[in-house]
Parts: structure tokens; sequence; C-alpha cells
């Protein structure tokens, strides 16, 4: 009797432990696909049980992504997970970032459609969407969408109209060694050392002190030297991009609305004035604190650089992050997230000259994005194949491993227990989605430039700004030769194509949409 | 005799020649005089308008050609040293003539994007082996690729260990082939082995040297991949070079038509330059 209480006693406790243990999550599509092993498949209209339903059987996919791993893992992943439940046979080619843009645009001017679809970045959308579908009513409707923060519907839309299927989120905010950073010795040291409080930094200023006094010396205790920042500075490597994040707080004044890449009344460009003159200074003087050779990283080496311990900031899309907290990472738990850096004072375009006070502004940068050709035959299975890509299961899943690119963009995204549901320390994770939530809040935000010729915009400015990284021109120098050429853009391009293009995106910053 | 059907016989090769080369350049004038961009999909005519910007609102183009000069000038003329010296010391007698032969020969069999991507982790200024290993004599990190002067150097370093071996194989092939009654007589007139390199090997292998010279010249000035993946034009624009930047206006920012303008004015001048060099070479080298 007593050895029967013992067993049925052992298989509830077991019992008890599988259905409620969130990480041995069972299934029977978990069973058959291991990446889901957290959650198992959660229902909705795109779920696996509904996508095995289907049947794409004799039916090719093609589709265009990124190299692996950023965005090409999972859609190589998703593709094949897809293929076994439909019976589709989807072909993946994996492209460099650099070459996404073209690949897409040769075809689609050409009037023919090798790919299905095509992954991009979410600022190609004003030079793709004519050849895009938009996304149809039904997508649009269903839940999973519902729960896409208004932000991003904004992003992956251009006048109400989706033509992006949501599948990443980005922006950019500060991420920083906790243990440096919130340690009581060393906030004494820099104290004494400096007269300065050591604390999260609030602007670029402090930023660029705190960088300076922990370059180059071993502050760890790994035995290698440490650094002071890991910052995209690579030319035609995403670095515009970092730079409109220092940019922001000196140069988006919500006193000044109507612009914060051009004056949208007179298409002057703003690039050049003190506040982004102030910035690219800012930035200069960081080719001191990043670690040697740091003025040629691109995306992948501060993912690397950050992640792997070597620098006390960082600052770019979630990866770096996300990265950073995996369980094999050297700093795994060490480090915390912040709203970009602000300034104490900000340019105002209209009185010409500065506010002082303090000013913050997130930067909704680009981020992943991806769409259905106009031109496709078989648009109902890349619909399904997109929704499939980003149910929740999926979701869950690709936005706790940091090589794939997959970032929130949901609000069930900004809930803690997501991510210490994946071993993340309780503070650590409430940091996290309390700063990705206030950028959400923000009313004085910044999203990417999306009007013809983007391209060219930002290339033109990239390489000016490369320039006053590399010591070739000054600050204000480089960006009156940026904002030179983009006169020269505007004249090419037609003053009003850009500013009918501009106006969607001044509205969003405006808060009129 | 009417041979007039001998002429069939000619338009295959026609055909082949109008396919590959005569119909590309034709279609890459026609496009230098679109305005065919991102946002202005279609082959329309816009005249001149794009030659008008090169040759008047273009600091950039020419900034990179002139750097491009000064790549493809200093690796030829490296790769030339190193490379005929290395094949008049296999062309001796020496031991292991053959091992010699082949492992100079390594570096050319390689993949050069593949190759290139190894010696930018060896360069790697925090991560690499190079700044690591001269660490250890106590010398301070050496920015290769960051700092704008030295990264035209670590390019040149990539360049000349990668193609030295060709200009290697030619001047050996050329040194295998040279007469040896010249020889000969000088030996015999008891020339010391700098006169005979001097008045004797240097001369005979002239043409050759021209030759490869010439044919190293035209590819180096299309060198791309190596920038591409080294140093992608930086720091800033220091190391950007012609076929790096037609590349980036015209499938970066999606500028076609301005990108054909740039490569046809591109294709002009380095007919016209390589010829005047060939002729500038022929003169020096070769006495009559």
């Amino acid at each position: 009797m007593k050895m029967k209480t013992i067993k049925t006693c052992v298989t509830a406790l077991i019992s008890a432990l599988l259905v409620f243990s969130p990480v041995a999550y069972a299934d029977k599509w978990s069973d058959q696909f291991p990446h889901i092993k957290n959650t198992g498949d959660i229902p909705g209209e795109c779920s696996y049980e509904s996508m095995s339903k289907k049947d794409y059987s004799g039916k090719t996919l093609k589709i265009n992504t990124h190299a692996v791993p950023v965005m090409g893992e999972p859609t190589a992943l998703h593709a094949e997970q897809f293929a076994k439940l439909t019976g589709a046979k989807v072909d993946v080619t994996h492209t460099p970032a650099g070459d996404l843009y073209a690949k897409a645009m040769v075809p689609f001017q050409a009037g023919q459609a090798p790919y299905d679809i095509v992954f991009g970045f979410s600022n190609f959308i004003n030079d793709w969407r004519r050849y895009l579908e938009p996304v149809p009513k039904k997508y649009v409707e269903m839940k999973q969408m519902q729960d896409v923060t208004p932000s991003h519907i904004g992003v992956a839309s251009w006048d109400g109209v989706m033509y992006q299927f949501p599948v990443d989120g980005d922006r950019h905010y500060l991420k920083y060694r906790k243990d440096v950073i919130d340690n009581p010795e060393y906030q004494k040291k820099y104290k004494a050392d400096t007269g300065k409080e050591l604390r999260v930094p609030q602007t670029w200023k402090e930023y660029g002190e705190m960088a300076a006094y922990f370059n180059d010396w071993d502050w760890d205790g790994d035995g290698e030297k440490e650094y002071g920042s890991a910052e995209v500075m690579k030319k035609d490597d995403l670095m515009y991009a970092a730079f409109y994040s220092r940019s922001a707080a000196y140069s988006k004044n919500p006193k000044t609305p109507g612009g914060f890449f051009f004056d949208l009344e007179t298409m002057t460009p703003l690039i050049n004035n003190p506040g982004f003159v102030e910035a690219l200074t800012d930035w200069v003087a960081a080719t001191k604190y990043v670690p040697p050779g740091g003025i040629n990283f691109g995306l992948g080496d501060e993912i690397g650089s950050f992640g792997g311990g070597q620098t006390l900031f960082s600052f770019s899309w979630d990866d770096a992050f996300v990265a950073a907290m995996q369980p094999d990472s050297p700093i795994n738990n060490k480090v915390g997230a912040a709203q970009l850096p602000g300034a104490m004072k900000v340019w105002n375009r209209k009185s010409n000259s500065w506010d002082e006070g303090f000013n913050q502004a997130p930067f909704f940068v680009w981020g992943w994005a991806v769409g259905v050709a106009k031109k496709s035959k078989e648009k109902e299975m890349a619909f399904d194949y997109l929704c499939f890509f980003a149910n929740e299961a999926n979701h869950q899943a690709d936005i706790g491993i940091g090589r794939f690119g997959v970032n929130p963009f949901r609000n069930d995204d900004f809930k803690a227990e997501v991510w210490t549901q994946i071993g993340w320390d309780k503070d650590i994770a409430e940091s996290y989605v309390d700063t990705l939530a206030k950028m959400e809040e923000s009313k004085n935000r910044v999203f990417p430039l999306r009007v013809p010729g983007t391209f060219e915009f930002n290339a033109a400015l990239a390489t000016a700004a490369a320039k006053a990284l590399a010591g070739q021109l000054s600050p204000q120098a480089a960006l009156d030769e940026a904002a030179k050429q983009w006169n020269d853009i505007l004249n090419r391009v037609g003053k009003d194509n850009v500013r009918k293009a501009y106006s969607v995106g001044v509205a969003m910053e405006d808060n009129k949409l | 005799m009417n041979f007039k059907h001998k002429f069939i016989f000619l338009f295959p090769g026609l055909f082949v020649l109008i396919g590959i080369l005569i119909f590309p350049i034709i279609f890459t004038i026609r496009l230098s005089l679109s305005g065919w961009n991102s946002y202005t999909p279609e082959m329309n005519f816009i005249g001149i308008t794009n030659y008008i910007r090169l040759f008047t609102d273009d600091p950039r183009f020419w900034e990179s050609f002139f750097r491009l000069s000064f790549l493809s000038v200093t690796t030829v003329i490296l790769q030339y040293v190193i490379g005929f010296s290395l094949a008049l010391m296999v062309w001796r007698e020496i031991k292991f003539k053959r091992f010699f032969r082949v492992i100079f020969l390594i570096p050319m069999m390689t993949t050069p994007v593949i190759m290139t991507v190894i010696w930018r982790t060896f360069f790697h200024e925090s991560l690499g082996p190079v700044n690591d290993l001269l660490g250890n004599i106590g010398v301070k990190p050496i920015l290769w690729l960051s700092d704008p002067v030295i990264a035209k150097f670590t390019v040149i370093i990539v360049e000349v260990w990668q193609w030295t071996p060709f200009m290697f194989l030619l001047l050996l092939a050329g040194l295998l082939s040279l007469p040896k009654e010249p020889f000969l007589a000088a030996a015999i007139d008891g020339a010391s082995p700098f006169r005979k390199f001097v008045y004797v090997t240097f001369p005979l292998m002239a043409p050759i040297s021209i030759g490869a010279i010439i044919i190293r010249l035209i590819e180096a000035s299309k060198i791309m991949d190596t920038v591409f993946v080294l140093t992608s034009g930086g720091p800033g624009t220091a190391t950007e070079t012609s076929s790096f930047y037609i590349y980036i206006k015209g499938l970066r920012e999606f500028q076609m038509g301005y990108a054909a303008t740039l490569s046809f004015t591109y294709l002009v001048i380095m007919i016209i330059s390589l010829t005047i060099i060939a002729k500038v070479l022929t003169k020096l080298m070769i006495k009559e």
C-alpha cells in the first residue's frame, strides 16, 4: 500500500513538472520541431497545427534572404519546417546585406519575379513598394498581427497600406557592462579620479568620459585589456545608422516639428546643422576609446566585440545584447540595457540657437523587412510562409537567439517573463523590456529616412562621416560636403518627390500617424 | 577563283565578338546616356548630363582613380622586382628547384577573396596574430586597416603576395626560353654575374618584361576583391579604388546610368594610359 502511494506521488510530481515546466514543454509539434521546445506549438492562424492542414505539394516557393546567420538562418530553418508541414518545395538563396537591394531591384525593374519573397531592410519600402503585393487583409487582421506595436506597424506600412510583413523589430539602444557600472569599488575609484558619478550614462558626453576612463586597461581581471566602446564605424556597413543614433539627442528637438533629416517646408538638408556637427565631433573623439581597429568595425565586429566582453559600452540593434545574454557568453547576465544617451542641449533650427536642457530621442532604426513580389505566382503560399515564420511559437524561440537577428516587435515581447524563462536575471530582463517599452512610449522619436534615393542619401552621409572619423576632413567640412551632395540628390530625384515621401516619416515623428 | 565564300567561316567568330565585346560596350554607352536609377527605372535619354556631372562635380571618382594609379603602379613594380628575383633564383641550378617553383606559385592558385579574408584576420588590430606577435617583442599595435596611410600599404602587401607568382611564372618562362649563346659569349669574356644580368639577361628579357608588366597593370587596375574584403575602401575613402567606387554607385546606390558613365570613362582612360605606358616602357627598356 505504502509503495503504491509513493509511486502515485512520484507519477503526479513528474506529470506536474512536465505540464508546468517552462523549459520542457512537450507536444506533438515540439517533438518533431525541437526549435519550439520551450513553448510547444501556440494555437493561431499560422501555427504548426494550422499549417499542417495546408497542402502545397508540387509547388515551389523561392526566397531571397540574407546570408547566414543573421536572418538567413531563421529563414532557412522556417523554410525547412514549412516544407515538412505543407509539402512545398522551398528554395532559399542567401545574399550579402549590401547586395539585397540590387538583387531584388534588378528583376523588379525588368518586370520579372525570380523570387516570391524578398528580404531586405525596412527603409527599402519606398523604392520597393510599387513591386510588392500589399499584405492581404486576412493577415493584417489576424490575432498575431494585432499584437505588433504601432511603431512597427508604421515601419512596415506606407500611407496606411502594409507592404512588409513584420518579422523583426529594431531600434538602437545603449548596452553597458553592469558588472562595471554598478560595481561600488569602481564607482568610488571613478569619483575619486574624476569627481563624477559612475552611472548609466545620461548624455553622450558622459558616455565619452566613462568610455575614455575605462579604455585600454584590464578592468575585468581576465588578463587582457578592455576598451571603452564598440561601435559600427565602418563605411557602407550601416554606420550611417550609428551616426543618426548619436545625432538624435542633439538634433531632434520636440519644439521644432517638421523634420529631422530635412526641413519639410523648404527641403533644406539639416545634416550639417550644429546639432549633427556636435554629434560627429563626439564621434571623432570616440575613435580614441574604441578597440584597436575599431574604426573599421562593422555590425558583426561590434556584436563580437561587446558580446565577447571587450568593451564597456556599445549601442546598436538588439543582437549584441541578446548575444551577450546567451548562456555561452563570457558576459552572460553581466550586461544592462538603457535608452540611448541624451544631451544637455538640442539645436533649435527655428531660433538658430541651442535650447539648453536635457533632451533624449530614441531612434527606430530600420530593421529586417520582407515582402511578397507583386509578380509572384505563389502569393498565397508566400504569405502563409511569412505568417508561419512569425507565428508565436517561432517568434518566441527566435528572439532568444542573438545570431538570428529577430528582435522584439510585439507587445508580448515587452514582458520580463519572456526573457527570465530563457535564463536572464530578473533585473536585467526588466531593464531590457523597460528600455524597449519607454522607447515605444516616447513622443520624441526618430524614424529612418524612407524616401526615393534613400541609399544615395545614406551613402553620401556615411562617406562624409567616414572621412571625418579617418581624419580626412573636419566634422563641419564633412557634413557640409554631405549636405551639398544631399542637395544634388534632391535635384536629381526632385524635391517634391522626396518631400511627398518624407512627409509620411515626419508625420510619424510628429506623432500624427 | 572566287573566295568570297571564305567569309562565311568568319561569321561564327564575328557573332561571338559582337555578342561578348561590341554589344556590352554599345549597351554601356547607351546606358551612360540614361538616368536609370532606383526611382527612374527606365532607359530614358538625358544626353551627356552624367558626363558633365562626372567631369565637374565628382572629385571622389578622380581621387579614387589617382589612388588606384598609385596602388597599381606600386604593386606591379614590387611584383616585377620580387618575381624577377625569384625567377632568377630557380632558373639557376639549385637544390629543390622544382619544389621551390611549385611553392612560389601557391599564392596564385588560392582564391583571392578567401585569402583576403585570411589576411584581414591576420591584420585585425585587436584580435589578429600580427599585432600579437609584434606585441611580444614590444612593438605597439599597428593600425594595419584603420590608419589611412598604413591601410594602403596593407592592400599593397596582400596584392603583392597574391600576384607576384603570376609575374614569377611569366618571367621564369621567359628566362627558360632565352638563347644560350649570349650567355656563353659573356662567360668567355669573363663577365661578372652582375654585368651578365645588366648587359645580357635584362635586355633579352625586356620584351617579356614589358608584356608581363602590362598584363599585370591591366589586372591590378581592376583591383576590387582585395579592397572590398580587406578595407571596404576605408578608413574614410583612403583605399577606395575606381572599380570599388563604380560598384558602390551601380550596385549599392543603384545609379545604373551614372555607373555606366563611370565605367565607360574609366575604360577610355585605361586604354589611353596603358597604350602610353607600353610605348614608354618599350622606349626605356628595349634598345635598338
